[in-house]
């Protein structure tokens, strides 16, 4: 490939406005075909985590903080991935926080009152059967709503407003009100308490692999955009790419590995392994928690899904023009069903997450979290007029929303004061967002 | 000249068709057919039915009676998908492309390259649109942006690249000049002629008359939902054809009044 190929190229792309080539930064950023988009959040993020930290005296960015804060992102993180598919495809899901109730009582139930009396208290496979019975009950639930609105063409707003009032009711319905309790031992893993993470070898493996992956995944692309002898990305952006991004993913790493077991459970710990306590304590780090590795493996299977798989292709193509994916040939209808039975599964995942982590089901469980969900995907520059929306995008947003929580914890803000923070910063978030895109197309 | 065609077996039959919307006839017993290279104009004023008689043979509207026969044996055409795979492709007169996504996801939309994987094969399915590109359009170079940032023009290339890449057979092409200027036009015009002598049959929809009699082999007239006939370009004049498409008639049934109430 020739230098004035790539130069062809890369002046051919239409973006529109003349003044953006005077903006180094961002001549530099697509150049280097990174998103700013994507780029920008993460920048803001940032100033939002230096400002809390400022403003809470020092106590927003240690280890400690960023842990917890990692743990409390993972469910609505879980469900904004899927939520992204649904609006894309020009729908709405307002029914997970109450499928949330339904899927995370039918788990609770199972694992406190029907398995033991079938295979006994806390038998090893318990955890497996409340999980796949939950994720099931997650796709049928949420198959079920999209059946309703591809094929009878109820609208999805209606849909999922039914669905919130009659599955919070359900909830209550399947144990009168009554809190299930408690979770199986294992089935409580997953919700990242003390007990629930990986611990500090592990999680330096998981994070040595996403280094991996990483060049593994820009060395292939390269190798596949050569062979067709396209236009690559400049060397040294590729470079700098992979290097940053190892050095976040390993960063992220030693910081969660920075977070120390209490005195308490670090003594249990060293009890269970015949270990001496000595009289300063033992510093045994955490590691990541498992509902966060979940979330994790959840953001890429989804953003694969999304990005690289048929069905995430026809979900964008129907976002973006339903007649023209119909006339493409696309099965729509279904291609709608299945996006919501994915939705359905990752509320089930989210439940699992919620109830083993406050190791009981409530049929309360939940509450407003359609909105918390809603707004990550939104945050996350997912537009609701449909077609356009990121997977990265959407973890970001609920990350932002829980920053904005926790933060304001930290700082003693009073809770209606929060709320009015977090929808004042909803609607400007997005008032930028569509400010940016009108002047880019 | 229709003697010679007689003989042979059309691509294309569509007997009888019928499609009512409500109490509406918008297509009501219309026969035609479709010879291998040749280009049979439908034209009509608005709502005379031939979107919706074509939109029938391309599968994005079922007909209520009538029978459609390719190569002389019985078709079903259900949805867009059958129609694909007797290979009619259309370009709809709204182009049916997905705004939000690049030419290459276009071009194969419903029909993407896998790799061994499993996962969309981007690389391959742009180098595929790159070389289509090159032969009909070979300034288009904006094959990673979303097609709504391109230009009217290189909007109807993604979706004529579409029916080129796929070797149709049968090709509809739904007012593909409407939103064209003059060069694209002249393009668009030699295309069909270039796709005419490799042999395939096109059904073409038109309101221009100067362009139905450059390019259009036989002219199907209808009105009103109805065929009014058809007839070789060759034994009509423009305003005999404008006398069908107004009046109704077959030129050879028009009376001397009903001439000069068209003048």
């Amino acid at each position: 490939m020739t230098d004035t190929t790539q130069d062809l190229t890369t002046s051919s792309t239409p973006e529109g406005g003349g003044d953006r080539e005077g903006r180094s930064i961002f001549s530099l950023l697509r150049k280097a075909e990174i998103d700013t988009r994507l780029f920008g959040m993460i920048m803001a993020l940032l100033v939002l985590w230096v400002g809390f930290h400022i403003m809470s005296g020092g106590t927003f960015l240690t280890p400690r903080n960023l842990w917890n804060l990692s743990v409390q992102t993972a469910a609505v993180a879980i469900m904004a991935t899927g939520m992204v598919l649904v609006i894309v495809s020009r729908n709405i899901d307002l029914s997970v926080g109450s499928m949330l109730a339904v899927v995370g009582m039918g788990m609770a139930l199972l694992q406190a009152e029907i398995l033991p009396d079938l295979i006994g208290f806390d038998h090893w496979a318990t955890w497996i059967i409340a999980l796949a019975a939950g994720l099931v009950m997650g796709a049928v639930i949420g198959g079920f709503q999209g059946a309703i609105v591809a094929y009878v063409g109820v609208p999805s707003f209606i849909v999922t407003l039914g669905g919130l009032l009659v599955w919070r009711g359900v909830a209550w319905a399947m144990a009168s009100g009554r809190t299930i309790a408690p979770m199986d031992s294992t089935f409580q893993l997953l919700g990242g308490g003390s007990r629930g993470t990986i611990g500090a070898t592990w999680s330096w493996i998981v994070g040595i692999v996403a280094c991996v992956a990483i060049i593994v995944g820009l060395v292939n692309r390269r190798r596949q955009r050569s062979k067709y002898g396209f236009t690559l990305r400049p060397k040294w952006a590729e470079v700098a790419l992979g290097a940053f991004a190892c050095l976040a993913v390993l960063g992220a790493v030693w910081v969660i590995n920075s977070y120390p077991m209490p005195e308490r459970l670090a003594m249990q710990y060293a009890e269970e392994r015949g270990l001496v306590w000595p009289e300063e304590g033992l510093i045994i780090p955490l590691g990541i928690a498992i509902p966060v590795i979940l979330a994790l493996a959840v953001a890429l299977a989804m953003n694969f899904i999304a990005t690289r798989r048929r069905f995430g292709r026809y979900v964008f193509a129907i976002g973006g023009n339903p007649e023209a994916a119909e006339l493409g040939g696309i099965k729509t209808r279904f291609t709608i069903v299945k996006t919501f039975a994915l939705m359905g599964v990752l509320v089930a995942l989210a439940a699992a997450v919620q109830t083993a982590r406050l190791n009981a089901a409530v049929s309360g469980l939940g509450t407003l979290t359609e909105l918390y969900v809603i707004a990550a995907a939104v945050i996350g520059g997912t537009s609701l007029a449909g077609g356009i929306g990121t997977i990265a995008g959407a973890v970001l947003g609920a990350l932002v929303m829980q920053s904005l929580q926790s933060g304001m914890v930290l700082m003693g803000v009073d809770a209606p004061l929060q709320d009015i923070v977090v929808g004042v910063v909803l609607v400007i978030a997005v008032a930028i967002d569509t400010f940016y895109r009108r002047r880019a197309t | 000249m229709t003697q010679v065609m007689n003989d042979r077996t059309p691509l294309v039959q569509m007997r009888n068709m019928s499609v009512a919307f409500g109490g509406v006839h918008a297509v009501d017993d219309v026969t035609v057919d479709l010879y291998g290279g040749e280009v049979v104009a439908l034209v009509g004023g608005n709502g005379a039915g031939k979107t919706t008689l074509i939109k029938t043979l391309s599968g994005a509207h079922p007909a209520d009676s009538g029978e459609i026969y390719i190569d002389g044996k019985l078709a079903s055409i259900d949805n867009p998908r059958d129609a694909k795979e007797y290979g009619i492709e259309t370009i709809y007169q709204t182009l049916a492309l997905a705004e939000n996504i690049d030419a290459p996801a276009n071009m194969f939309l419903g029909r993407e390259l896998k790799t061994r994987w499993g996962t969309l094969d981007e690389a391959a399915m742009e180098d595929a649109t790159r070389k289509v590109m090159g032969r009909l359009n070979p300034k288009f170079l904006n094959f990673k942006t979303p097609v709504n940032s391109l230009s009217g023009g290189q909007r109807q290339s993604v979706a004529i690249a579409r029916t080129v890449h796929f070797n149709a057979r049968i090709l509809i092409m739904d007012e593909p000049t409407a939103a064209l200027g003059p060069a694209e036009t002249a393009q668009v015009a030699e295309l069909i002629k270039q796709l005419k002598a490799e042999g395939i049959g096109i059904f073409l929809i038109s309101h221009d008359i100067h362009d139905v009699f450059d390019l259009a082999d036989r002219i199907s007239v209808m009105l009103q939902g109805q065929l009014v006939g058809t007839v070789n370009k060759e034994d009509v004049t423009m305003d005999e054809v404008l006398g069908m498409i107004i009046i109704g008639k077959l030129p050879s049934e028009v009376t001397e009044t009903e001439l000069e109430t068209l003048h």
